[in-house]
């Protein structure tokens, strides 16, 4: 048996009372002060990769945001979900606001179901922070006073690759074939591109919608061969649009190949030598601006690879709403509205701050073009693209590349 | 013109067909002999893709198609004799549980270790670009994929054709009582054919790694197409799941030359005809123990 000495005995007891005078009543203190956010993104399925990187962007901004003390003082805990599809993602939302009475929603990629949520968020009258669903309708016509969104829309994201076609001469009197992912986010994306090409006189001469569970693209790819296009265009989404560039160099058609819509994460995955032309991006971790640095240095540290768009950006919004909680000094969603309707600017790792625009709840920011590297000039995995220029150029308006209140619909 | 199109397409899917096949031909050989609908069949394409990938770094795409589907291959003998073999007389429901189960838990293992991110693979520099014969255009890659599905159609065809190995195999899907009767313990064969299955599976998913998406829910993807090639050949033909397969391809790639938006629901619709005239699927034998 084994037999304690009365001083260790007293020690034991001591630290005991020291630990419960001091440690203890803290813990139970922020068990109940905790500040809680709901946070849905799609972890399985087309998407599930992107969801994967935003989890990853949203724990290092709560870690960073309790290591500095709180929101208020008062540590944040993020109950983080897979939000699966449409009907799933508004029946966890309401859950969360419900049952778990989190004052806050933040999360999203998938735009259908970035549309239900925001209708629960409309219903409960509480703050939803839609982070990364690009469909132009959910701030257009869709919009709603308790959704602010964050990522650019399809319409930025035309406008952007549209500003390099047009510098290449490769618009007006062209033909395009368009391939278009069969669901809300897709149509849009097609509406923003056949406003663009009306606009600068290029003819869509065919487009095939695509179901968001095709594997092969081999029939379209033949479709494509017949009409004998001038330029190729992709409005598909999430991993597919990775299928789509692998097939298209497999069956080598001598059309250049763009596309309106391409996450990085989905660009890496196609493989050096695969991927061809010019695509959209909200944000690269090459991007020359010093705070962008120093977060993908962290993130790389912290997991082992570099940070991917959806990461980015779910940082960026955590923090933002943290600077508006402890700016508001409230998780009030009334003043938080009016807190990010003031237009106040935001530091989101870019050469130019952003804000959230009081009329449509977008958050108008920088965005970038870019393109592959020439085949064996890639350091890594993650280097064989090459981020274009800044747009809109550092003379113009954030404002140049959105949507006009003529051309957006939206009325909160 | 119209009509080359046509016949483009046509030959187009049944070059896609050739690869259902190699998923499909596993699926039906597992579901023939021991009555067990091996949902979790998709789980070791999926794991021949990633295999594949892994192998293809150090010792480039040769030796990695040939060792992915080998050691996916051995996979199959703790599946078969541990889970499996379990379930063979068993209610059929147990057994489409137990591997929906493994698939899942497959796919969940892969997004742990490889991460939810699709991993890269590329087509060999040989086989890169697109060969042209008269008004056809041909991926170089799926033409020697074609041949590759052909090679191993044949092998498998002589392996239950002409020998006693595959008397046997044959037999035990007829009659399995008579072939215990006869002395023959059907157990090592059928590890051995779930061995073939599931190798041809991690065989299919290494080939087509480099044109598809390497990603942890791939299985899930292909396993419904490979089912419905199954059910429409009918269960225990061998030449029911080739021509099952073609006509997969072929239906889809019609489908999408004149109605795009109906590609993927044709080969749903195709099942139902076949069903509705056919219950059997087109080849099917009628076997006794699953009347």
């Amino acid at each position: 048996m084994t037999r304690y000495t009365r001083r260790t005995l007293l020690k034991t007891g001591a630290a005991f009372a020291g630990a419960s005078a001091f440690g203890f009543p803290s813990i139970v203190h922020g068990e109940t002060e905790k500040i809680k956010i709901g946070h849905l993104t799609p972890l399985t399925g087309f998407l599930g990769a992107l969801g994967a990187y935003a989890t990853l962007g949203m724990r290092m901004a709560e870690e960073e945001i309790n290591q500095a003390g709180g929101i208020m003082g008062r540590q944040l805990e993020v109950t983080s979900e897979d939000s699966v599809n449409p009907a799933t993602a508004a029946t966890k939302a309401q859950r969360m606001l419900e049952q778990d009475g989190v004052p806050v929603l933040i999360g999203e990629i998938n735009s259908a179901s970035a549309l239900t949520i925001m209708q629960v968020a409309d219903r409960n009258k509480k703050l939803f922070m839609q982070v990364g669903a690009r469909s132009d309708a959910l701030r257009g016509k869709n919009c709603n006073k308790f959704t602010f969104h964050v990522d650019i829309p399809n319409t930025v994201m035309v406008n952007t690759v549209g500003k390099a076609l047009l510098r290449d001469n490769m618009v007006k009197d062209k033909k395009f074939f368009t391939l278009t992912a069969d669901y809300i986010f897709g149509h849009d994306l097609l509406n923003a591109a056949k406003r663009f090409f009306g606009a600068n006189q290029g003819n869509l001469i065919g487009d095939e919608l695509i179901a968001t569970d095709v594997t092969d693209f081999s029939p379209y790819l033949l479709k494509i061969r017949q009409a004998k296009p001038d330029v190729v265009c992709s409005n598909l989404a999430g991993n597919q649009v990775t299928t789509l560039i692998k097939q298209y160099a497999e069956f080598d058609l001598p059309y250049p190949i763009v596309g309106f819509n391409l996450n990085t994460a989905d660009a890496w995955a196609a493989g050096d030598g695969n991927l061809a032309g010019t695509w959209p991006t909200v944000w690269y971790h090459t991007l020359d601006v010093p705070a962008s640095k120093s977060f993908v240095e962290k993130f790389t540290k912290k997991n082992g690879k570099p940070p991917e768009n959806h990461a980015w950006i779910e940082y960026v919004t955590f923090k933002m709403m943290a600077q508006a909680m402890n700016e508001t000094k409230s998780t009030d969603t009334d003043k938080l509205i009016a807190y990010f309707e003031k237009e106040t600017q935001f530091d989101v790792l870019k050469a130019r701050k952003a804000y959230f625009r009081s009329w449509d709840h977008q958050l108008v920011q920088e965005a970038y073009t870019f393109s592959p590297r020439p085949k064996g000039q890639a350091k890594d995995t993650w280097d064989f693209i090459a981020l274009g220029a800044a747009v809109p150029e550092a003379n113009e308006p954030l404002e140049v590349i959105n949507s006009t209140k003529e051309q957006n619909p939206c009325s909160l | 013109m119209q009509f080359g199109f046509l016949l483009e397409q046509v030959v187009n899917g049944l070059v896609l067909g050739g690869y259902y096949l190699l998923i499909a031909l596993g699926l039906s050989l597992i579901f023939s002999v021991g009555g067990v609908v091996n949902l979790a069949h998709g789980a070791f394409y999926a794991l021949g893709a990633y295999a594949s990938v892994e192998i293809t770094k150090y010792l480039g795409f040769g030796p990695a198609v040939v060792i992915s589907p080998l050691a996916v291959a051995m996979l199959g003998i703790p599946f078969e004799r541990y889970i499996l073999r379990r379930f063979y007389t068993a209610d059929p429901i147990l057994s489409l549980l137990v591997t929906f189960g493994l698939a899942m838990i497959a796919e969940q293992a892969i997004r742990i270790i490889w991460g939810a991110a699709p991993l890269s693979a590329s087509i060999p520099p040989a086989f890169r670009g697109s060969i042209i014969l008269g008004d056809f255009l041909f991926s170089r890659y799926r033409v020697m994929l074609l041949a590759v599905v052909a090679v191993v159609l044949l092998g498998v065809w002589l392996l239950l054709h002409k020998t006693s190995f595959g008397r046997v195999v044959r037999a035990g899907i007829q009659r399995p009582d008579m072939v215990a009767a006869l002395g023959i313990r059907l157990q090592p064969y059928m590890t051995a054919i779930v061995m073939l299955g599931v190798g041809m599976a991690a065989m299919g998913g290494a080939f087509f790694a480099p044109i598809t998406i390497v990603h942890p829910a791939m299985g899930a993807e292909i396993i419904t197409v490979a089912f419905v090639v199954v059910v429409i050949g009918g269960l225990g033909s061998f030449w029911g799941v080739v021509i099952a397969a073609l006509l997969v391809g072929v239906v889809r790639g019609i489908t999408i030359h004149f109605l795009p938006a109906a590609g993927e629901a044709s080969i749903y619709v195709l099942m139902f005809l076949v069903l509705l005239v056919r219950p059997r699927g087109l080849l099917g034998e009628r076997i006794e123990k699953f009347e």
